[in-house]
């Protein structure tokens, strides 16, 4: 009998051909898919040019999103994505998507079910570690392991301790997938999950969909975690049917597996949550942030642009309309997100209310392109980090927080609560 | 490999959108990238440093993007070695990846300031602070690195085991 272990134990040790691993063992694994962007992917293919090897080791297991820097921003990026896309024909990538057909990588990758349960995925962004929401152990790397991976198919791993955050109980309305990622950060800080698995469980999290699953995944790393992990259950063979490429594997974790700490978070104590400049840990409850005037509103990234993300936005700004000193962007993460809003009218309640709906691309949400802020100005974004300089200049400010607070924030020409809109919207 | 230079000090959660900024990514040249470096936390910083220098700061050095722009923007902006009382785990693989060295070492890090002459000898894992005279020892990397430093870092250790297979 092996020891009792964590899903994500268990998920390293059938890759690394071993019945058992426990934390702080180094071990080799066998990759399910490496990733890299167009940001990323010319020092790997620099990187891969050194080692020696013709080929990559299997062209359908490599996943290359040109989305940082596309739709091209200027000629220096115009000239990575080239890089990628010449070396993505020449290796025959099964997943390289072309500006059309790509999106925001952690939103498409999902969606297109070319990542699954059981899988161990490396990717060169650190928002790798979405993937845990499927059941997968994924995890964000450098340009350099991602072009190892891409010529070994193998990669090594200090196996993690987990910890385990049992969120339990009926969130209060208008509290979202964001709020209690957000909550957790601002709990145990940026470096309070670091080298660590996050394991996210309880009904809470069983009643969220898979674009809250998502969303809360896609945030382990701004806690420092390696990986986040929710365990497979209904709504997630639900999504996976139909939709994945290949066969998944279903993982859980024994009772008795040992965790470094354990945190029992009671849902109903979380609140509509905003991160404060410059930190995602620097949060507050939003109904303290009311005083907080904001220069535009960016709804969209890896953290918040899917379907219903877009969908809890529209919610809230229909009929209503920007407030004039507020720039609104709106950016579904993938070509699908954007057709299905098109499809269900959420295109037009966006544009009615006054704001830009733009083509997939992380753009503003790492000061690339598609919104940068100027000196001083102040962004709420529905996106993930709010570093110093993050969407532009030093001087400006990102607030991040759930799609409902960004759009009424984007009405009120302040952060706000969906609330405040019936309340004529007075600061 | 041993180190001699100037210590360059900050604080905690110095994160890679302030090592190197994104609005720089749409390149990867080295060079390029190395003026740029710890700009929007330091605007001095490419200026003061001088090869060899070293970089010193508090927790989480590294925290954020996967970006590898960061440690290779780090080394050839001058930086001979990053000491830091943590290192994010990202940040930490990258370093080990490029051959960027590093070392994690909170007595050191609270026994340097900004300015002191420090000397490094990465391979016995000690830090001399010469303005003071402290001596500290920092904590050894685990086998399994060090053979992936040994070999030249991640892309040296893949080349010898493709060329055994």
């Amino acid at each position: 009998m092996p020891r009792p272990m964590t899903i994500t134990e268990k998920i390293l040790a059938a890759h690394a051909g071993l019945d058992e691993v426990a934390p702080g063992q180094l071990i080799e694994c066998d990759l399910d898919l490496v990733l890299a962007n167009d940001v990323t992917a010319p020092i790997a293919i620099k990187e891969f040019a050194k080692i020696g090897v013709e080929r990559v080791w299997d062209p359908a297991k490599i996943a290359l999103v040109p989305d940082h820097y596309t739709p091209n921003k200027d000629i220096k990026s115009a000239e990575q994505a080239k890089m990628m896309r010449v070396f993505a024909r020449a290796q025959e990538i099964t997943h390289y998507y072309e500006v059309g057909c790509m999106g925001v990588e952690h939103a498409l990758l999902p969606e297109q079910g070319v990542v699954g349960a059981g899988d161990v995925i490396i990717g060169a962004d650190s928002h790798t570690c979405t993937y845990g929401a499927l059941g997968a152990f994924a995890t964000g790397v450098g340009s350099t392991d991602a072009a190892v991976g891409m010529a070994t198919g193998r990669a090594w791993f200090k196996v993690p301790e987990s910890i385990k955050f049992s969120i339990t109980g009926q969130l209060k309305p208008g509290v979202g997938a964001k709020d209690i990622i957000l909550h957790i950060i601002g709990m145990i800080g940026v470096d309070g999950a670091l080298y660590q698995a996050m394991e996210f469980t309880g009904d809470t999290i069983e009643r969220l969909d898979m674009a809250g699953r998502m969303t809360i995944c896609n945030m382990a790393i701004e806690a420092g975690g390696k990986s986040g992990i929710i365990a497979v259950d209904d709504t997630t063979r639900a999504y996976m049917e139909g939709r994945s490429e290949r066969p998944w594997t279903e993982y859980f974790s024994d009772a008795s597996a040992v965790y470094a700490r354990t945190y029992e978070i009671d849902a109903a104590t979380i609140v509509p949550t905003v991160a404060f400049p410059h930190l995602p840990s620097n949060t507050r409850p939003v109904s303290e942030a009311r005083d907080v005037k904001i220069d535009q509103v960016v709804i969209g990234s890896c953290t918040n642009g899917r379907y219903e993300d877009m969908a809890e936005a529209a919610a809230v700004i229909k009929g209503h309309t920007v407030h004039p000193d507020v720039r609104l962007i709106v950016i579904p993460a993938t070509q699908q997100v954007f057709r299905d809003m098109m499809h269900n009218g959420l295109t037009d309640i966006f544009m009615d209310a006054g704001a830009a709906v733009s083509t997939p691309t992380c753009g503003p949400c790492l000061g690339g392109h598609m919104g940068i802020l100027a000196a001083g100005e102040r962004a709420l974004a529905t996106t993930n980090r709010n570093f110093v300089g993050r969407m532009g200049d030093p001087t400006s400010e990102v607030y991040l927080a759930g799609p409902a607070v960004a759009a009424a924030s984007a009405v009120l020409g302040r952060i706000g609560l969906p609330e405040d809109l019936e309340e004529g919207g007075q600061s | 490999m041993k180190f001699t230079g100037t210590a360059h000090r900050y604080g905690r959660d110095v994160d890679t959108d302030v090592i190197i900024p994104a609005r720089y990514l749409n390149t990867s040249d080295p060079d390029e990238l190395a003026l740029h470096c710890m700009e929007d936390l330091d605007a001095g910083f490419t200026a003061k440093v001088q090869p060899g220098d070293i970089l010193v700061a508090e927790e989480n050095f590294g925290c954020g993007s996967s970006r590898e722009h960061a440690p290779i923007a780090i080394k050839h902006a001058g930086i001979s070695v990053v000491i830091a009382k943590s290192f994010a785990r990202i940040f930490y693989r990258n370093a080990i990846n490029t051959g960027l060295p590093i070392m994690e070492c909170p007595e050191a890090v609270d026994g340097i300031s900004a300015g002191d002459r420090v000397t490094v000898d990465a391979d016995a894992g000690i830090i001399t602070n010469e303005t003071t005279g402290a001596v500290f020892t920092a904590q050894p990397f685990p086998p399994f690195i060090k053979d992936i430093i040994e070999m030249g870092g991640l892309v040296e250790a893949a080349k010898k085991k493709v060329g055994a297979a």
